[in-house]
């Protein structure tokens, strides 16, 4: 007896109970995604990647680290020589976080280029801010597991900004490390944190992107709303005319994404899993010490811009808060990004010259502010991580007004080449 | 208040690193993993100059053994002092509260100490200590300026002295450049002998601050082969099934 779905057997019998094949139709074989995606389009399903390896890895180092002062950077290196293939294990985990921001961070841009945050996906880009922030707590967390000197004293320099706030600063710090300064309690509390808690919650905003971005549908390169263009398809007659079902087409397409991507991330966990200093940092192989303040403290890669935006700003009225407030606004702006481009033109490729300056600006500056933030300052490079941090807050600023001057071409009615 | 001064201090105090390093420059290690000659007799000069002092503890002496081509009956022979098991971690058997009295510092562990400084850095430390008489120890080093460490290896190297060479800047100041060193007093082995120990010495931590790493590479080849063709196939699947999309 077939069900709504059409079912038969053992599949037709939980389809009567559970929406497994309506899921899958949903979400998979009858979600119509625009024809055209192209290069940009591989990070989304990348990032998904990287996050069930960060689980796996994670699941596995959980179950021969211990999370002490005492004896987690002992048990590191136990993992890394005594425990079967904990050295893969381990280096899959660091390599990965630093693989986590890599295809965020493109996966981003490619909002930014084909103005995919735009109506009717602003909860899309808000759920993928969101997920940005707790994928930083998360690798913040995460990086003072190892108990190393810079996992410890990057820790140290992080907490102690929530002290800069006026009033409860002191205190907030304190509650955060639960001890006076970074110790065991800290490092116990981040690890329940890193392992469980923002987790969780990265799933679930995961899920929320996702099941967003399914009700409203794909943008693409030309941002085209295919929902709004001509109906009927091979599949289904009512469905967007330049919509391909997501699976078999862009599982297999991403699948050679999937292939690609591995070849660089496994020839950096077997040939280079420091990668120079910039995903695993040299002191961090020296022991926590709270005795020795490490000559420069540099927070890993991913956090540089941030970093360089909170040291550019000067203290002002006897406080440093304006940097810490600084930084957090440099995360904050980006929410507002949909309502802040006003433009109607999604895509970078109908939008005037001026948006792709004032883009390049933004991009450059961030790249320029994510240098700086590795280096030690020096009067001059302050001076430029300054200019650059102007850049970076005027991009959002020079967005609502960018419509008046700018020329944009003709947007097509249907996704062009393929 | 105070704490908030601490965090601020950090934020400037990068600024400063540049002025901490002995601005020395550091000589190129020649690492070669394959060598086991050179990494056992790296490992001979460890066990006998460095271990009373700088354990090794996350290293054991069978994988050790294993890795640089000894047996255990041989490692048990020639490198275990402390009667330690063949099974265990190259622990030494000083106090670290003592170590602390007499150097002023613990002795670190060296186990991963070639991935936080590097190799290079270590191949120049073991080969710059000059006669200093400021210093406890009466030496000093170039690599590591005011080290708290006594030149262990002198009776190997014998003692040198530093070779300064003087610079005038714009206003007339001099300052003394620290150029090179003058042997004083020969040790028990010629200057290239000494050399080649120390490299064997330098390629010896290198292996032992990641002992995996020959393997390591070794399979990643294979790993690397094998995802270059699943890739080729993921991507002729990928073109077969959009044969249809136009």
């Amino acid at each position: 007896m077939a069900n709504t779905q059409g079912t038969t057997g053992l599949l037709g019998w939980i389809d009567e109970r559970f929406p497994l094949t309506k899921m899958m139709r949903e979400h998979l074989t009858e979600y119509y995604a625009p024809k055209n995606f192209n290069f940009w389009y591989f990070f989304g399903s990348l990032a998904l990647l990287v996050l069930v390896n960060q689980i796996l890895t994670g699941i596995w180092l959980t179950m021969s680290y211990k999370p002490s002062a005492a004896d987690a950077f002992a048990s590191v290196e136990y993992i890394m020589r005594d425990v079967d293939w904990g050295w893969l294990i381990r280096y899959m985990h660091s390599t990965g976080a630093s693989a986590f921001f890599v295809v965020v961070y493109l996966h981003m841009f490619r909002a930014l280029i084909y103005g995919s945050y735009k109506k009717p996906r602003e909860l899309i880009w808000i759920f993928g801010v969101l997920i940005f922030v707790a994928l930083m707590a998360e690798a913040f967390m995460g990086y003072l597991l190892p108990w190393g000197q810079m996992s410890y004293w990057g820790a140290q320099v992080i907490v102690n900004l929530f002290s800069a706030i006026p009033v409860i600063g002191p205190d907030l710090s304190v509650w955060i490390r639960g001890d006076f300064v970074v110790s065991d309690a800290t490092l116990n509390r981040f690890f329940s944190l890193h392992v469980i808690a923002v987790p969780l919650v990265l799933v679930g905003l995961v899920v929320a992107h996702i099941l967003a971005l399914h009700e409203v549908g794909s943008n693409n390169p030309d941002g085209v709303e295919i929902k709004k263009g001509p109906k009927g398809n091979r599949w289904d007659p009512k469905a967007p005319a330049d919509g391909i079902p997501f699976h078999p087409y862009y599982t297999v397409k991403d699948l050679v994404g999937v292939g690609v991507f591995l070849l660089f991330f496994s020839f950096v966990i077997f040939f280079a899993p420091e990668m120079g200093g910039y995903f695993l940092e040299h002191p961090n192989f020296d022991p926590a010490d709270p005795m020795k303040t490490p000559p420069h403290i540099a927070p890993v890669w991913y956090f540089t811009p941030f970093y360089a935006i909170l040291r550019a700003v000067p203290s002002f009225a006897g406080t440093q808060v304006w940097g810490v407030l600084a930084m957090g606004a440099a995360i904050v702006m980006l929410f507002f990004l949909p309502w802040l481009d006003r433009s109607p033109v999604k895509s970078i490729r109908y939008r005037g010259l001026l948006f792709k300056l004032v883009l390049a600006a933004f991009i450059v500056s961030f790249l320029i502010l994510g240098y700086l933030g590795a280096l030690p300052t020096t009067p001059a490079r302050t001076t430029l991580a300054q200019v650059c941090s102007v850049i970076y807050f005027a991009f959002f600023f020079v967005l609502p007004i960018l419509p008046w001057f700018e020329k944009t071409k003709p947007v097509p009615e249907r996704v062009t080449a393929k | 208040m105070k704490k908030i001064i601490i965090a601020l201090a950090f934020l400037i105090l990068p600024g400063l690193s540049l002025a901490a390093g002995g601005g020395y420059p550091l000589e190129k290690a020649p690492i070669d993993l394959h060598d086991k000659a050179s990494l056992q007799k790296g490992a001979k000069l460890y066990v006998n100059y460095c271990m009373g002092c700088h354990s090794l503890e996350y290293q054991r002496y069978n994988r050790l053994a294993r890795d640089i081509g000894l047996t255990d009956d041989q490692v048990k022979d020639n490198l275990i002092f402390t009667g330690a098991k063949v099974g265990e971690t190259m622990k030494n058997a000083m106090p670290k509260a003592d170590a602390k009295r007499w150097f002023g510092v613990t002795p670190p562990d060296l186990t991963v100490i070639s991935r936080s400084r590097g190799v290079d850095y270590l191949y120049t430390y073991l080969q710059t200590f000059y006669l200093d008489p400021t210093r406890p120890f009466g030496v000093n080093n170039a690599a590591f300026p005011n080290a708290g460490m006594p030149h262990v290896l002198w009776e190997l190297q014998g003692m040198q002295k530093a070779v300064y060479e003087s610079h005038k800047d714009h206003d007339g100041n001099e300052t003394k450049v620290l150029k090179g060193f003058e042997l004083v007093q020969p040790g028990s082995m010629s200057p290239p002998e000494f050399k080649e120990a120390m490299a064997d010495l330098t390629n010896f931590l290198a292996y032992v601050g990641e002992p995996i790493q020959l393997e390591r590479q070794w399979i990643g080849i294979w790993v690397l082969l094998f995802l270059a063709l699943l890739t080729v196939v993921f991507y002729l699947l990928k073109k077969e099934y959009w044969k249809d999309v136009h």
